[in-house]
């Protein structure tokens, strides 16, 4: 009951913030701020596979470039007419285009979970590195792929997707993720992913199924990145082969181990600041990427658990921080 | 099968230069267990060093002049054996004791730097390595023929790969890196310096990549600052074919890689040129996770 009315109250105001920001913001602003989301979508289920199981990919542009070419091909051949339909039956245009697009998003999502299924099935035998090296090479495969394949646009990239994913969508897929997140670590389920990134050999002696467990946070992890891409697609109209190279899984590689590893809230606050920075930095043009590097280097080294580490910004924690730490520790 | 036989010259030839790098990435590797991501820069730099050091010398106009080429490697050696030092010390060294991970986030932000660094001080379109040796056709026999300059190629790989097989088996600062990548602990109870050693180590790789940018630019003249990206992470992919951390691996890896490559260039088509490498690493992880030439152990509880 309490859920349902938390989830009604929280389309309530995104439909509102739908209405409100785009009329405040410039396209510019707008564009970060919808660039933004997108990222949190990212850094928080690359946190649901680095931070809480401690696996390390590397390939998440692999799973979100996915479904970014899933969503669009499906919106393109099939969720159009749907569109098409719905209105001539006199449907509003938001309303018109929410199942293509949900279609369309849930579609791309399962095509990157089904893929990370397949991936770490026989990979996660492996541990640590050789992981790492394996999402790696999957992402490179998936992008060399798609600059082969002519009828996803190869090398031009693909063009005329519809824009039909708004604040609205992105808000909607962040609550998703982080409430998924959250419920996760709180559960059975995570503790058993908590307890693979502490000590692997101790969890599986207690009975931790890990390969399975590493598998599930891998699907999960897959399928919010797929459902990022189908976004990015749906906002930009436009794909191109070259948004996901091994460059953008480093950066979100980056979010998830600034926040904090396995830090919610830290891979949403690090991922908002990783995709400004860029964008504040822009005045000095050709020092922006040298500055990002340096400021990387140095953050790892006076700074290496991450911006929050382990903790949660939180309600509860606030309220505890407010009283004082006497309080706090009482 | 002439074409073959071509192509197999020209694989061995490619490959030789993988090899180079991924013999800093396993030593690295087998050191600290970090894969350095800044390896395949400290290559393109290898290039670009060289690259000012020749037109300092005005030696485009000395073809033929081996001496002249000497000096232009012995110059980007010592130039990226530095940069591999300064690397070590200013940004590895400090996240030494921390986990694993932002130690390879910084990595990751050093080879951010040295592209975007290298943009900015030698600028973002391509530069054109003067023909420090003019390229001639030698017939090998049967239609078969090899370049002088894949020659020299071969020739400085080879002598560099046994110079370090001298190093790293017969003297002794290479005991004490054999024995470091076994155990930092036993090793500085041993009364090894084990911060000397993996300085030594950055510098030895380091040193060997920038000799693999020179060869290179001997042969594709074209040279800018992203060029490092993709044949460091495929020099890093041979050296987990190989079984990373081991030396002779490396340079099988490195081999396998550069024919593989030069086939799939050949026989299929130049746009999965990228993709063989990652195919080939996946392959060989499911097969033999530990590489060709690895050992496999499994874990002590």
């Amino acid at each position: 009951m309490r859920q349902a009315l938390w989830l009604t109250g929280l389309v309530a105001v995104l439909i509102v913030l739908d209405l409100i920001v785009p009329r405040l913001l410039n396209p510019y602003l707008l564009q970060v701020l919808m660039l933004c989301g997108i990222n949190i979508i990212l850094a928080v289920s690359l946190n649901l596979i680095n931070g809480f199981t401690g696996q390390f990919s590397i390939g998440h542009a692999g799973f979100m470039a996915l479904g970014a070419y899933g969503s669009a091909m499906f919106s393109l051949h099939v969720g159009r007419g749907w569109v098409a339909a719905l209105e001539r039956l006199g449907a509003p245009g938001p309303l018109a285009e929410a199942p293509a697009l949900l279609a369309a998003l849930l579609l791309g999502g399962l095509l990157a979970a089904v893929a990370g299924w397949l991936v770490g099935l026989p990979s996660l035998r492996l541990r640590g590195d050789y992981l790492a090296i394996v999402t790696l090479g999957f992402g490179e495969i998936i992008r060399v792929l798609i600059l082969n394949i002519d009828a996803v646009g190869a090398a031009r990239g693909l063009p005329g997707i519809p824009n039909w994913a708004d604040f609205f969508w992105v808000g909607l897929w962040i609550a998703a993720v982080v409430l998924a997140s959250r419920n996760l670590a709180h559960s059975t389920h995570g503790r058993a992913l908590f307890a693979i990134r502490d000590d692997e050999v101790a969890a599986e002696a207690l009975g931790v199924n890990t390969t399975a467990y590493k598998v599930l946070a891998f699907v999960i992890g897959s399928f919010f990145a797929g459902v990022a891409g189908g976004l990015f697609a749906h906002f930009l109209s436009y794909l191109n082969p070259n948004s996901f190279t091994f460059i953008k899984s480093i950066e979100v590689i980056a979010m998830v181990v600034l926040g904090g590893m396995g830090s919610i809230s830290g891979s949403v606050l690090a991922a908002i600041l990783l995709t400004l920075l860029p964008e504040l930095l822009r005045p000095v043009k050709e020092y922006r990427m040298v500055i990002y590097s340096l400021m990387l280097i140095v953050l790892m080294i006076t700074r290496p658990q991450g911006l929050l580490g382990t903790r949660e910004i939180s309600l509860a924690w606030l309220k505890r921080r407010r009283s004082g730490p006497a309080a706090g520790a009482a | 099968m002439t074409e073959f036989l071509q192509q197999l010259v020209n694989g061995v030839t490619w490959g030789s230069v993988y090899a180079l790098i991924a013999l800093g990435y396993t030593m690295v590797y087998g050191i600290l267990r970090l894969i350095n991501f800044a390896h395949g820069d400290v290559y393109m730099l290898g290039a670009f060093f060289a690259y000012y050091t020749a037109r300092w010398m005005g030696a485009a106009g000395r073809n033929g002049d081996f001496s002249s080429a000497a000096i232009v490697l012995v110059a980007a050696m010592v130039g990226c054996g530095a940069v591999g030092f300064l690397i070590e010390r200013f940004a590895y060294k400090p996240v030494r004791k921390s986990s694993r991970l932002s130690a390879l986030i910084t990595a990751i932000g050093v080879s951010l730097l040295l592209e975007n660094g290298g943009i900015l001080a030698f600028g973002a379109d391509p530069k054109f390595f003067p023909q420090v040796i003019e390229s001639r056709n030698i017939p090998l026999g049967g239609g078969v023929t090899i370049s002088n300059q894949q020659v020299i190629i071969l020739a400085v790989s080879v002598a560099l790969m046994l110079a370090l097989r001298w190093i790293v088996l017969y003297t002794r600062v290479g005991k004490a890196m054999r024995a470091v990548s076994h155990n930092h602990m036993a090793a500085s109870l041993m009364g090894i310096s084990v911060d000397r050693i993996i300085t030594f180590t950055f510098v030895l790789g380091s040193m060997l990549a920038a000799a693999a940018g020179v060869l290179v630019a001997l042969q594709n003249p074209k040279i800018d600052p992203l060029m490092g990206v993709m044949p460091g992470l495929k020099a890093f992919v041979a050296a987990v074919l190989g079984g990373i951390g081991n030396i002779p691996g490396a340079v099988l890896g490195g081999l396998v890689m550069g024919i593989a490559e030069v086939m799939v260039v050949g026989y299929l088509s130049p746009t999965y040129r990228d993709a063989i490498a990652f195919v080939l690493l996946i392959l060989i992880l499911l097969v033999r996770p530990a590489g060709i030439l690895g050992r496999s152990t499994t874990e002590k509880v």
